[in-house]
């Protein structure tokens, strides 16, 4: 089973490796797609997290037991669709194949689980459509 | 077989004209020569959505008791250009508010079409005349007179296409652009594209009724920079921009459908429009004319990195729909900036609309000019 999530650090657990503790204890392979540390040095990481549903269920525990909050990336996407005039320029910059526009109908598609959160389509909306919660 | 503007409006009287997109016309003609289309098609239909700077409105906010010469004008926190009579003003897209960058007169614009209440404020040095100095009050698009838009350049030609070469994003008119040509960005409707079905302007001039936002509005004039000197195609296609056209409209008849107000990061504000012009198909060079497909249009790719954005690479529509084209050797993911689902949406309405007779066809009043180029602006001394 593979899922992207993002985790969200406090100052007080950003000292503690982490990913090296998911990788060594729990068997769980993480591909780190995005990561920063905010002045206040509160941390966000994008993870994709791949391993037995078991063992990456008790590394879900732990890191709850960090207080390192853990929220499923597709919900942190928000695009406004119902007022999208499907323009296309959102697609231009999404590498990740999350957003998409083609044959037949040339509207606007959104596969969330493709997102990585690189954030580019937020500025490149020009209608301000998109939002993206991340390392906030 | 010719036919001619009478023929075609007493065939739609009768209920019995045949209109088709012009999507709809060219997969038709991959099967019927242009003589077989000229007889059995009527009217076809073009739109785009796209942005165009180049927009704005006249609005007349009617005289207040004590009447002011309205000078320094704002309209919702955008300034308004006031240099026109008392109380008349013109309001352009790409104004912004000195408050706001990211909001400016498309907003307005915008705001007005959906009948939002506007602060207006002005100020004037006080004449005989016209005695008072200050006004603030609320208006609408029910309180003023007039809203008239008269947009200076819409409905290019084709567009080239752009993309970046250097080694940071770069943000553009023509949306974000990523470094080392990582996208290439494009803005046309290509084969459903106004101007593009017509290449030669025989039937779009000066009083050709057009869908302008949702309303009925006309061609004012050539549009600024309108330019006839562009390569063509065999069908006669231009490769990159070249005629406009100046269009004019009653806002108070617009939607926001069709209208909608647009902030490109770093750039700053524009205007998307709807616009849609139907083609009469008089004769059998029309026909061939409006049966242009994406593959047929060309259209070059400019470097938006390098100064004066030379063109780095040609291409066409059918290769930019895709969804990536070559640029020396290296395969370029391609996006477009205009909405072709909204332009679809503009040519099916104006289809129903002109097969109902409700939007009305005519030949121009007059040709828009068929020589024509554009200056650059020269850093110079005084002419002796």
């Amino acid at each position: 089973m593979k899922e992207k999530y993002i985790l969200e650090y406090s100052s007080a657990v950003v000292d503690d490796p982490v990913i090296y503790t998911l990788v060594r204890r729990f068997d769980i392979k993480v591909n780190i797609l995005r990561a920063e540390i905010s002045p206040g040095q509160e941390g966000s990481m994008l993870v994709e997290l791949e391993g037995e549903d078991a063992k990456l269920a008790e590394g879900r525990d732990y890191l709850a037991s960090l207080k390192v909050r853990l929220a499923p990336l597709s919900s942190s996407l928000s695009v406004r669709e119902e007022t999208c005039v499907h323009c296309g320029s959102c697609t231009g910059v999404c590498f990740s194949g999350c957003l998409t526009m083609g044959d037949p109908d040339w509207k606007l598609a959104v596969d969330r689980e493709k997102c990585i959160a690189c954030g580019l389509c937020v500025q490149a909306c020009p209608f301000g459509l998109i939002s993206l919660k991340f390392g906030e | 077989m010719a036919k001619s503007y009478e023929e075609i409006n007493a065939k739609i009287a009768k209920g019995e004209a045949v209109v088709l997109t012009a999507e709809e016309v060219s997969r038709m003609a991959a099967e019927v020569p242009p003589a077989e289309i000229a007889e059995k098609v009527d009217v076809v239909t073009t739109a785009t959505f796209g942005a165009m700077c180049s927009s704005g409105c006249f609005i007349n906010f009617g005289h207040s008791a004590p009447p002011i010469r309205m000078e320094s004008i704002s309209l919702g926190g955008v300034p308004l250009f006031g240099g026109v009579a008392a109380v008349d003003a013109y309001i352009g897209a790409t104004e912004v508010s000195p408050e706001d960058p990211s909001y400016g007169g498309a907003h307005v614009i915008e705001a007005l079409v959906r009948g939002d209440e506007l602060l207006l404020k002005a100020h004037g040095k006080g004449t005989d005349c016209y005695p008072r100095r200050n006004i603030e009050t609320w208006v609408s698009k029910k309180t003023v007179n007039e809203i008239t838009m008269v947009n200076p350049r819409n409905a290019y030609q084709n567009y080239a296409a752009a993309t970046n070469s250097t080694e940071r994003v770069i943000h553009t008119y023509m949306g974000s652009l990523l470094p080392r040509r990582g996208n290439v960005n494009y803005s046309t409707s290509g084969e459903l594209s106004p101007l593009l079905n017509d290449p030669y302007l025989r039937t779009i001039g000066v009083g050709t009724r057009v869908f302008l936002a949702g309303s009925q509005g006309f061609v004012a004039w050539r549009g600024t920079q309108f330019n006839t000197t562009k390569p063509r195609s065999e069908g006669g296609v231009p490769e990159s921009n070249a005629a406009t056209l100046m269009l004019s409209g009653d806002l108070k008849e617009m939607s926001t459908d069709f209208l909608r107000a647009a902030y490109f990061e770093k750039y700053g504000v524009t205007l998307y429009i709807g616009i849609g012009i139907p083609i009469p198909i008089l004769d059998e060079d029309m026909a061939r004319a409006v049966s242009v497909r994406n593959r047929d249009i060309p259209v070059l790719v400019c470097d938006y990195g390098v100064e004066g954005h030379p063109a780095i690479a040609r291409t066409n529509y059918e290769a930019l729909r895709s969804g990536k084209v070559a640029i020396e050797g290296k395969s370029v993911r391609t996006a477009s900036l205009s909405s072709l689902a909204k332009a679809r949406e503009i040519a099916l309405l104006l289809k129903a609309q002109v097969a109902s007779g409700a939007f009305p066809i005519a030949p121009p009043v007059q040709a828009l000019p068929a020589h024509s180029s554009v200056s650059s602006l020269a850093i110079r001394e005084k002419s002796r």
